[in-house]
């Protein structure tokens, strides 16, 4: 492999792992903090894509569409959390697996009633839509690049949040110990409201950027879902640190595994997980 | 003099940059009663899960019945005959006294669980693992309650139950955590009378804050503060030692 | 988390009434009902095989998984890779064979996946049965995303299961097998074991059962017996393919027993067969002013999944139960 192919091959890593993390650090902090486990995460980037085309379709820019769709889903995240959500927190991850599948089914529905059962392209808008010229044949997309960016600069955010302000420390204290948090003061029930928001707005945003990349269509929720559980249990249920280091490792091994080992490429990544919990059955850095 | 059952030398534990456990050794001997007590927060109980195999130790050596067993994980330590029993009661709440009693008396010749011999017979068909449990049930005074589910029964009962769980192991070393923890004075009673006739033929380390208890039963005291043991003796001389007065005895309450 | 609690495993004398019931009508059926009745009621039987191995796994065990598709599709895969194309397959080689493979897959999964505890137990369940859905999706070698075909149904010694008859009565029988051996295994020294580590793991290790090979034997049991049922999907239907294996298969197993109530095997097969009969009931609905109800059943299924969670999280068995008397 050449340079320039090794180049591509690492930023589309990148863009994936980052990608991933935006999924992985709403899930696992969902998790490690009101101890629920959310089949139904997908579906909210599945939401997210499908926003994106219906906004962009309406009102023609995809950047709009982003800030709305994000509106959105903050105010749904935030509603769902009141109206159903908070209720499970402890009740058993069985129950929760069964609510929130019964939620994947509902959503879907929901979908086909919308949108329809058909694929969906949402354009790349044009001042993004051009490709940096690598080499005389090889070149890549502007859009990839921006993606790669406002990406980075959302988990550089993250990290901000979590590990420089006073509510980023509240969420640390409340992953590693709800009541003990709850204790001291914090209060505990508008910190769920805020992470599940959060949570949701980060899928959904994460399915608003790739859409116009991977097309829109139904159950793609699914596929995501499971690389999300993937980065979770290789990063360490509760952390966001984990599910970054995870997720990139994943984004690396994937990519690269689908360029050198294309038969034996989807797996590789559950080797990946397999050798993780060999020697570290709860992730890397769990709390 | 016969040879310890139990034999700790120099067990420690650290939890990052606390040192919960600080270099412990003891020995236990049968139809001995060796009492461990100390401050809360002494680390009594980490050395309790050192013992047992729930936790492993940072440091140090452990031997059961002169083979070393450091390292030891707790099922397999319960196996060779050590029996503990916990502070916070520990046991199958939605079953019968009975179907707890029986789940840990076929622990010691339980089948593996890939032969097949253990997926045909019935559980409650095995006349001497019955026996066993009936004489754990006897033992702890449970006869009256047998049929009765464990989530339902008396604090004073469900320790009683603690204990008896133990027993249809038939250990030859106890390790009983706070065994008295949260009862009144007639419960109490009863379970210091258990532990005085549970004293023949068994080696037992018992960790304990009730004093009068302590004093009845104990034939060697150990005192922890944390982390650390400052004595180690007949109850007289503990009793009498001005370091325990000061570090314990003097705030301990009965 | 809500306690678990004692999953009704003495069957109230209304339940046992309702299986005699159920066994004789099962019986006597294909001679009442029509060819595509007997299919459906086949197919029931086969989902309720599937169901109740599951059951061993989390009713019993407490093992939550999201991947026990895999042993069930994986069997399929068997028989197909096995039968001729021309002619019928064995049963007395590959039904074996088949249930082999399954349990074997199992066996190393579950290696890697019972060292791990609660949430993370779920979600590489999920991740390994994930794995091997992909495994055959990419693979042309192995059939692909479109799948292999039985041509001709497995038989032996003059039973065929080309013919529809034979097979609803050869799944009956393997059905009531299955039920009669995990209802053995409930009151067995192994079976209270699994029930123990359910209730708490922590105290059963303390007692002395090295809980590890208590739940990986439970994991491979529960795998070659979910292959049973595979196999004899594929021998009903002809036709594998990789959504055997995947989520929706694996998430469709654990309604059946929650709908029914686990931990007592009766409820996962009753379980099994209301899950299908509502699913029918949905997927008939009616239009109803411009909208197709019937169209759109996984909305109703959907709701009713969730439906159960909030109010019968124990299921129709546990509904039973609280008419019931305590202790």
């Amino acid at each position: 492999m050449d340079l320039a192919n090794f180049s591509i091959q690492l930023l589309n890593s990148v863009q994936y792992g980052l990608l991933l993390f935006l999924l992985a650090a709403g899930l696992t902090l969902i998790f490690g903090i009101m101890g629920v486990v959310n089949l139904a995460h997908g579906s909210f980037y599945m939401l997210g894509a499908y926003l994106a085309y219906a906004f962009t379709g309406a009102w023609g820019s995809l950047a709009l569409a982003v800030v709305a769709g994000t509106a959105l889903s903050i105010a749904l995240g935030w509603l769902l959390e009141k109206i159903l959500f908070k209720h499970f927190y402890h009740r058993s991850h069985l129950d929760q697996v069964l609510l929130t599948f019964g939620l994947i089914y509902i959503f879907e529905e929901l979908r086909s009633m919308l949108w329809g059962d058909d694929v969906h392209s949402v354009g790349i808008p044009a001042w993004l839509d051009w490709s940096i010229k690598l080499t005389e044949t090889l070149s890549y997309p502007a859009y990839r690049l921006f993606m790669l960016a406002i990406c980075s600069a959302l988990a550089l955010g993250l990290w901000l949040l979590i590990s420089k302000t006073k509510l980023g420390m509240k969420i640390r204290a409340g992953a590693f110990n709800s009541d003990m948090a709850q204790a001291m003061g914090v209060n505990i029930v508008r910190l769920h409201a805020l992470v599940f928001a959060m949570g949701v707005a980060l899928a959904a945003l994460a399915g608003m950027l790739i859409a116009p990349l991977s097309s829109v269509y139904p159950y793609m929720g699914s596929q995501v879902l499971i690389m999300c559980f993937v980065v979770v249990v290789i990063g360490g249920i509760g952390s966001v640190r984990g599910a970054l280091t995870a997720a990139l490792l994943v984004g690396l091994v994937d990519t690269f595994g689908k360029v050198l080992l294309p038969q034996f490429a989807s797996m590789l990544v559950y080797v990946l997980m397999a050798l993780v919990l060999l020697y570290k059955p709860e992730g890397l850095f769990k709390q | 003099m016969t040879d310890a059952l139990l034999m700790a030398q120099g067990l420690s534990k650290r939890f990052g940059g606390l040192l919960a456990v600080n270099d412990v050794s003891l020995s236990l001997f049968k139809d001995q009663v060796h009492a461990v007590i100390g401050p809360n927060g002494a680390g009594k109980t980490t050395l309790t899960h050192l013992l047992s195999g729930d936790l492993a130790a940072s440091s140090g050596e452990l031997w059961l019945n002169g083979e070393s067993v450091t390292g030891w994980p707790h099922h397999r330590l319960s196996l060779q005959g050590l029996g503990r029993s916990y502070q916070k009661t520990n046991v199958f709440l939605p079953l019968t006294v009975w179907d707890n009693l029986m789940l840990a008396a076929q622990a010691r010749d339980a089948h593996a669980p890939f032969n097949p011999l253990s997926w045909f017979t019935r559980a409650d068909r095995n006349p001497e693992v019955s026996a066993r449990a009936e004489r754990a049930m006897t033992l702890a005074g449970l006869a009256a309650v047998r049929d009765k589910s464990a989530a339902i029964l008396s604090h004073g009962i469900q320790r009683q139950l603690e204990i008896a769980m133990v027993l249809a192991t038939e250990p030859m070393v106890l390790l009983l955590d706070e065994p008295l923890a949260g009862m009144g004075a007639a419960e109490a009673e009863t379970m210091v009378q258990l532990l005085q006739a549970l004293k023949k033929d068994h080696a037992m380390l018992l960790v304990e804050h009730d004093m009068d208890a302590v004093f009845a039963l104990a034939d060697v005291l150990t005192v922890m503060v944390n982390g650390t043991v400052i004595a180690t003796g007949p109850p007289q001389a503990i009793r009498e030692d001005a370091q325990v007065q000061a570090a314990y005895l003097g705030e301990a309450t009965a | 988390m809500s306690a678990p609690q004692a999953h009704l495993e003495t069957l109230p004398r209304s339940v046992q009434l309702l299986l005699v019931l159920g066994l004789i009508a099962l019986v006597a059926f294909p001679f009442a009902g029509q060819d595509f009745y007997t299919q459906m009621v086949t197919r029931m039987m086969i989902l309720a095989i599937f169901a109740m191995s599951l059951d061993l796994l989390q009713g019993i065990t407490g093992l939550v998984s999201l991947g026990h598709a895999a042993y069930f599709g994986l069997a399929g895969y068997v028989l197909a890779f096995m039968s001729p194309a021309d002619a019928g397959a064995n049963i007395l080689t590959t039904l074996p064979l088949a249930v082999l493979a399954s349990a074997l897959v199992a066996l190393v999964i579950g290696f890697f996946v019972v060292r791990t505890q609660g949430i993370y137990f779920i979600m590489v369940t999920m991740a390994f049965a994930q794995m091997l859905y992909y495994l055959f999706f990419d693979n042309k070698g192995l059939g692909g995303s479109d799948g292999i075909y039985i041509n001709v149904r497995p038989a032996v010694l003059g039973m065929d299961l080309e013919n529809k008859l034979v097979l609803y009565y050869f799944t009956l029988v393997c059905m009531l097998l299955v039920y009669w051996f995990l209802r053995r295994l409930l009151w067995s020294p192994f079976g209270r074991t699994l029930n123990g580590i359910r209730l708490n793991e922590h105290r059963t290790q303390a007692l002395g059962y090295a809980s590890f090979n208590y739940k990986l034997t439970a994991f491979t049991l529960a795998g070659g017996l979910a292959g049973l049922a595979g196999y004899l999907w594929g021998a009903q239907t002809g036709y594998v393919n990789p959504e055997l294996m995947g989520f929706h298969m694996s998430a469709h197993a654990i309604m059946m027993v929650i709908l029914g109530g686990m931990g007592n095997v009766a409820g996962a097969l009753i379980g099994a067969f209301g899950f299908e009969l509502f699913l029918h009931l949905f997927k008939d609905l009616p239009k109803v002013g411009g909208f197709d109800m019937g169209k759109h059943w996984q909305l109703w299924m959907g709701a009713l999944i969730v439906l159960v969670v909030i109010i019968a999280p124990q299921g129709l068995m546990g509904l039973l139960r609280s008419r019931k008397q305590d202790d």
